[in-house]
């Protein structure tokens, strides 16, 4: 047993660390620590830095641009880029699409897509959800029929996370009527350009645009836009899903943002004094900081788990890392608000609507607010911190 | 990086298992504390042959070399068999004075631990210190060419079979501060000792010290305390997670076995998902007693300070949560002294106190600044 990262891995961050200081587009860190999420053009430009460097997929085999590190590295470099902070490489292409194509898919698919996808030449959003398949994703609807050399699909998507940017759309499709509900859904591929695609807008309740409904009537895809075997979609879905689990960890992000917070509540007075001094703040910070160590050596156990596995199935107890990972960081949003205090009030982005002239609140506390409502979103995607209780009841503790 | 255990660890860990699982049952168990010490002399001895007890010492001092992670390996196992005997006090505890303290002291005193003769207890805990290590009122002085000890020591755990004590006591300095407290052994024989039950099952004492011969171990003694009682809160939180699983693994077993409305308890959502925020909570815990190997091992004393404290305030909660889900999930069974599960829930809360529980750790934190810096 060796509970240290050893000293390459160490020189590996130090190594991760400079690069990040030296590339990074000075804006894009700004705009992050201000708490807010990258634009589009902020992470193609990013992802693009670190594509030229061999970084941007670092989860994928060398043969398809994977820089073959360790898990150990692997998530070193996921926290350098959180605590940066960074965008992220695009979630869809990279941790979603990506690893179910090189899984499953052929290689034709695979020489096509996938060094696109690490350059995000295409931009990919994620067709699971629908209005009436949330946490029973296996009750989704959205049909695809086969008509000679192509699929027809009719049906709709939503909760679509920015289709207002893509290009591609990855689907869970209902291809037969008649078997059990897991065993009639593929896996299909759809430029977002075709003929009978519609986006329309889901604007959520801090007032952004992030989630979409996209409609489908009569789009018709090549037939080699299915990926894996027809009618078992189902298994690229759990395991895209368990791959989803393990990210959303996601400790170098809840680290920067606690680091964010305590410097707020350096500058934020309560009954004339800084913020942090009040013991039941401190108390309450301190509180997140602990689950968050315990959450941190949880995901090392997975890695060093992951080392030693070479079955690339994902591992169990991501259910684990998504209740906490997603707790922790719905906490610390909580607390960045309240410690802006009375200038969590204001709505949207000054800075954006060019209105902050009157310095209506201190640069800190704007977004705050909208980032905890924002963010009550993470215990309900990638499968609600409910379905992931169900999931652990079910394949650990045998009830 | 590697949370697996190596060769000897798991040879280690599966030798104590299988000694427990044959000779201390929760039938068992319940002899051993109706004997006149309270615990099995047998065990001991058992425990002796086994090597436990000279594990963490030198080879060159008479032990056997053992790591703290070995230390912590045995406490699991300690946790999940609800052990009554004086190990933690005697080799974790004393244990680690004893490592710390002269070369001459080593040398007469671990073999005698080793081979089960000599028990030993820490004295600290008094009237007004809470968890407070540095809190002491008991007075020591210089007397002829020695010292001696004079004051009251409460909550002695095993302090009334142990055969010396490592004992806390001030030659100088105010009542809390942090200079002036020395650490001092001092013979039984020296000692007014009252012995007690506790509420998990095992025994603690009062111990009197009136013109105490004491042997000096370290003049200004607090780091040493605080380094020592860093590796004890390590060897509590691996016994709590050893608690934990098993409180657990009785409640999913009663879940999928007890049934009620024509069918298992366990077949109820809401309850399967206490069952899983009770995992949830052990997977934390047991991440968090992982770290307390690394954060005792700190030699950094305010880094030290901080990690213990967090790995307190986690295994306390994740203790509590489980305790407490364990006895509900069960429903009265539980409530019943037959039962174990109860004993288990007793010991995790009388673990998460010891030193300090999770309200006194989180506090400290807090005012310490906490884990993560502003950079």
């Amino acid at each position: 047993m060796d509970l240290n990262f050893s000293a390459e891995d160490i020189g590996f961050r130090h190594e991760v660390r400079a690069f990040i200081a030296g590339a990074l587009p000075a804006a894009t860190k700004t705009w992050m620590v201000a708490g807010k999420s990258p634009t589009k053009t902020m992470v193609v430009e990013w992802q693009r830095i670190l594509n030229a460097k061999g970084w941007a997929v670092p989860e994928w085999p060398v043969e398809w641009g994977g820089p073959g590190w360790s898990a150990a590295r692997k998530y070193i470099f996921r926290e350098e880029l959180q605590m940066a902070p960074a965008p992220s490489p695009l979630g869809f292409n990279v941790n979603m699409c990506g690893p179910v194509i090189i899984q499953f898919g052929t290689q034709a698919q695979k020489e096509r897509f996938l060094p696109r996808m690490a350059n995000v030449d295409d931009w990919w959003c994620q067709g699971f959800s629908e209005p009436g398949a949330g946490s029973d994703l296996a009750g989704l609807k959205c049909r695809a029929v086969r008509d000679g050399d192509e699929w027809v699909i009719n049906g709709q998507k939503t909760w679509t996370t920015l289709a207002q940017h893509a290009d591609w759309i990855f689907l869970l499709c209902r291809t037969d009527l008649a078997a059990k509900k897991q065993e009639g859904i593929s896996f299909i591929l759809c430029p977002m350009g075709l003929p009978g695609i519609t986006v329309r807008p889901i604007i959520t309740i801090e007032g952004g645009h992030e989630v979409n409904e996209v409609f489908f009537d009569d789009v018709r895809v090549p037939a080699d836009m299915l990926v894996g075997e027809e009618n078992k979609g189902w298994d690229c879905a759990k395991f895209l899903l368990g791959n989803e689990r393990f990210g959303q960890a996601r400790v170098g992000a809840s680290r920067e943002r606690i680091r964010r917070l305590k410097i707020i509540a350096r500058e934020a007075l309560d009954g004339g004094e800084p913020l942090i001094n009040d013991p039941d703040f401190r108390r309450q910070v301190t509180e997140i900081e602990v689950e968050l160590k315990a959450l941190e050596m949880t995901v090392m156990r997975v890695i060093a788990a992951d080392m030693k596995r070479h079955d690339g199935k994902p591992n169990p107890t991501t259910s684990v890392l998504k209740i906490k990972g997603t707790e922790i960081q719905q906490g610390v949003s909580e607390l960045l608000m309240k410690a802006a205090g009375p200038y969590a009030w204001v709505d949207g982005d000054p800075d954006e609507e060019g209105s902050n002239e009157w310095d209506l609140a201190p640069d800190w506390a704007f977004g705050l607010a909208g980032t905890y409502f924002n963010w009550r979103k993470q215990s309900i995607y990638g499968g609600s911190n409910e379905i992931q209780r169900n999931i652990m009841a079910k394949a650990f503790l045998g009830l | 990086m590697d949370f697996d255990l190596t060769e000897d660890q798991s040879l280690l860990v599966d030798s104590v298992r299988r000694m427990l699982a044959d000779q201390y049952g929760f039938e068992q168990r319940k002899t051993h504390m109706k004997s006149i010490e309270g615990w099995s002399t047998a065990m001991w001895s058992a425990y002796a042959e086994q090597g436990l007890l000279g594990l963490p010492f030198a080879e060159a001092d008479g032990g056997f070399g053992g790591g703290l992670i070995d230390t912590c390996l045995i406490a699991e196992q300690m946790g999940r068999t609800l052990t009554l005997e004086p190990w933690f006090t005697t080799v974790v505890l004393g244990g680690g004075f004893l490592r710390r303290a002269a070369p001459e002291l080593r040398a007469a005193m671990v073999p005698q631990v080793a081979d089960g003769s000599l028990k030993l207890a820490f004295a600290q805990v008094e009237r007004q210190s809470r968890y407070d290590l540095h809190d002491v009122a008991t007075t020591a002085r210089h007397e002829g060419a020695g010292w001696v000890v004079n004051g009251r020591k409460g909550m002695v755990l095993h302090g009334d079979s142990a055969d010396r004590f490592f004992v806390t006591a001030r030659h100088a300095g105010g009542p809390r501060d942090r200079g002036g407290i020395g650490v001092f052994l001092v013979d039984e024989r020296h000692a007014t000792v009252r012995g007690f039950r506790t509420v998990d099952g095992g025994r603690a004492a009062e111990v009197e010290f009136d013109q105490a011969p004491a042997v000096l171990i370290a003049e200004e003694g607090l780091p040493m305390v605080e380094a020592v009682v860093a590796e004890a809160i390590a060897a509590l939180a691996f016994e709590a997670v050893g608690c934990m699983e098993m409180a657990h693994t009785m409640t999913l077993d009663y879940m999928k076995t007890r049934q009620q409305f024509g069918k298992p308890i366990g077949s109820f959502q809401a309850l399967q998902h206490r069952a899983a925020d009770m995992l949830v909570a052990l997977e934390q815990a047991r991440s968090m007693s992982f770290y307390a190997v690394q954060a005792a091992a700190e030699t950094d004393a305010d880094e030290r300070r901080r990690g213990v404290a967090a790995v307190k305030v986690q295994v306390g909660r994740s203790g509590r949560l489980i305790g407490q889900q364990s006895i509900q999930l069960h429903g009265g069974i539980a409530m019943t002294m037959e039962y174990a599960c109860g004993h288990y829930f007793k010991r995790l809360t009388m673990n998460d106190s010891l030193f300090g529980g999770a309200d006194h750790h989180i506090r400290a934190l807090a005012d310490d600044g906490g884990l993560v810096q502003a950079a």
